[in-house]
């Protein structure tokens, strides 16, 4: 996956969490938590669907490196560029 | 050596509101799950029942907050969020106050400035700072410092910000202050909200949807093992069967899981001595009041919860003596199960397990008459003549919670905070194993259970990819 289809699929998930939410507008350098009304079960939700959709297990301790899109979409490169 | 009759990639042993979340959750992610319950019918302590006439009463729908529909949304159906709906008259009555308040964060600013003369930027200040607490904030503030900051001598606000979460979920003064902070700004987002249709067919829902994704479900199925060997989980043991899996989740009280069903041998000597000191929460009384058909109940007086006492000042200690006076009153109108006729009011008190649980048999029967008597004696200010209009009239104890759940000391609202961590640290001291469930005061009650399933069951998908990468 490139760099884009990452970022496309975050957008997927949050937008499947949180449908009422304007995503068009997401500022990708801003907290998602100061955007979006995400609380920390959303946060759960959005693990749990990349490790559905992609395979990708993010350990607890990294859940608060996924803060924003661009941090999460680093985050996720390594494991998601072969796919 | 015994077989195993059948594998499982998870069991959840237990069907309270967390395990089902939970086997839902994991189903849904594509494993292989068996749901095991004691009882004939699921829902653990989200329960109700029938009797003759009738008569219909639900044992723990008393309210929750409105995050259990966004809850309900994501981790069960639309129909099963679509039915939670307000119940917008929550009345107190005690010799410090009597007002009635749709119990959200507007209206609380509404009395605490108005009628009990609070400066707006204290109380401004007070919500922000419950609302920020979070479960890995600092845990040493108590409740009762929380209050001293904001509201030093002022008893009457204390009482009304205090007692409907000590009835909620148990918790006192002596509790850490965040277990307050995050249960009381969940309520006073949006107030308190019900399930429209009573608890049967929130779980007849839930039923059809863990049918729908593939649960195996065995009801009547008592487990009294949980099969580790060299650290890792293998199975569970139920009646002559021992059943395979890769991963056990146990919905039972966090002691037995740890003490009856594992076996304190397997863990490690300091966990275990955490473990045995986690307290476990209080546990209630209850009188059930179906009202006889063609009486009614006037709600513009009753409201939907009525928290009354005569009690001079809240005090935790009154709250759970046998000598109570305090009591929350549960109104059920026809507009609970739309297309009924039926009134009824289940009257709950906290109460300690040990002050019933030691009682000679004449005296505990005793005891249960004067909890009667002494409930209809307060509901009669409410509803006159309430004693001609009944029934239906029955009472349970912490000995009846405590036969129903297992869960030791009858407890109704899971342990104390210290149950969290010990919770959460099981998967490290045996690979597989997880406990989900009322625990740790901001886990308990309908929406905590439910969310702390789905954040177990988060774990266990997360294990079980783990698992699966090592083969
Ligand atoms: C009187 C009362 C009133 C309440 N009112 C409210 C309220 O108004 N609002 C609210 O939000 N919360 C309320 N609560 C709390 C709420 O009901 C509980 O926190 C919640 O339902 C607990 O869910 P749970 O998943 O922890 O498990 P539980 O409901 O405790 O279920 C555990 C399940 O495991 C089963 N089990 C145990 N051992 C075994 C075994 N060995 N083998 C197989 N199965 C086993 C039990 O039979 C049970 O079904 C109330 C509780 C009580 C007691």
């Amino acid at each position: 996956m490139t760099n884009e289809e990452i970022r496309q699929a975050v957008i997927d998930i949050l937008s499947d969490i949180s449908p009422e939410e304007d995503l068009e507008n997401l500022d990708d350098n801003t907290p998602f938590r100061d955007q979006l009304s995400l609380d920390s079960m959303d946060v759960m939700d959005i693990i749990l669907e990349l490790r559905k959709r992609y395979r990708v297990n993010i350990p607890e301790e990294d859940y608060g490196k996924l803060d924003t899109m661009t941090n999460t979409v680093a985050y996720l490169e390594p494991s998601l560029k072969e796919m | 050596m015994a077989q195993y009759i059948s594998k499982y990639d998870i069991i959840v042993i237990g069907s309270g509101l967390a395990g089902m979340t939970a086997a839902n959750t994991l189903a849904k992610s594509g494993h292989k799950v068996l749901l095991l319950e004691k009882h004939h019918k699921l829902g653990g302590l989200a329960t109700w029942f029938r009797r003759q006439g009738g008569y219909v009463f639900d044992v723990s729908l008393h309210g929750f907050p409105v995050g259990m529909i966004k809850s309900c949304r994501r981790y069960w159906n639309a129909p099963i969020a679509d039915r939670i709906v307000p119940l917008p008259r929550i009345v107190f009555d005690n010799p410090q106050f009597t007002l009635t308040t749709s119990f959200n964060r507007e209206d609380f600013t509404r009395l605490l400035t108005q009628k009990f003369h609070l400066a707006e930027e204290t109380v401004v200040e007070f919500f922000d700072t419950a609302r920020a607490m979070s479960h890995t904030g600092d845990a040493s503030m108590t409740t009762q410092q929380l209050f001293d900051r904001f509201f030093p001598g002022r008893e009457d606000v204390i009482r009304l910000l205090m007692e409907p979460i000590t009835y909620a979920n148990g918790s006192t003064l002596e509790d850490p202050a965040l277990t307050y902070g995050i249960v009381f700004s969940n309520f006073m987002s949006k107030g308190v909200y019900t399930f429209e249709g009573g608890t049967d067919l929130l779980i007849r829902l839930m039923q059809e949807e863990l049918e729908r994704n593939g649960v195996d479900i065995k009801v009547s199925a008592d487990v009294t093992g949980i099969s580790v060997e060299n650290g890792e989980v293998r199975g569970v043991q139920t009646g002559k069967d021992l059943i395979r899996a890769k991963a056990v989740v146990s919905n039972t009280n966090l002691k037995g899981t740890i003490f009856h069903l594992v076996g304190r041998e397997h863990f490690t000597p300091r966990f275990i001595e955490t473990a045995e000191a986690v307290r476990l929460n209080n546990s209630s009384t209850q009188v059930y009041m179906g009202l006889k058909p063609g009486e009614s109940i006037n709600e513009d007086v009753c409201g939907d919860l009525l928290f009354c006492s005569a009690a001079p000042a809240f005090r935790t200690e009154m709250l759970l003596s046998r000598q109570i006076t305090s009591r929350t009153f549960s109104f059920y109108y026809p507009k609970t199960r739309p297309g009924t006729e039926n009134y009824a009011v289940v009257s709950s008190t906290n109460a300690n397990y040990s002050d019933w649980a030691d009682l000679p048999e004449a005296e505990y029967k005793a005891s249960k008459e004067a909890l009667i008597e002494d409930t209809l004696n307060a509901l009669e200010k409410y509803v006159p003549g309430i004693r001609g209009k009944i029934g239906w009239l029955e009472a349970a104890t912490p000995c009846t919670f405590q036969d129903y759940t297992s869960h030791w000391n009858g407890a109704s609202f899971g342990t104390k905070y210290e149950g969290l961590a010990v919770s959460r640290e099981l998967p490290e001291q045996i690979q597989g194993l997880f406990h989900t469930g009322s625990v740790g005061i901001i886990m308990s009650g309908w929406l905590g259970a439910v969310n702390y399933g789905f954040i177990v069951a988060n774990n266990v998908d997360a294990f079980m990819l783990d698992q699966k990468g090592k083969n």
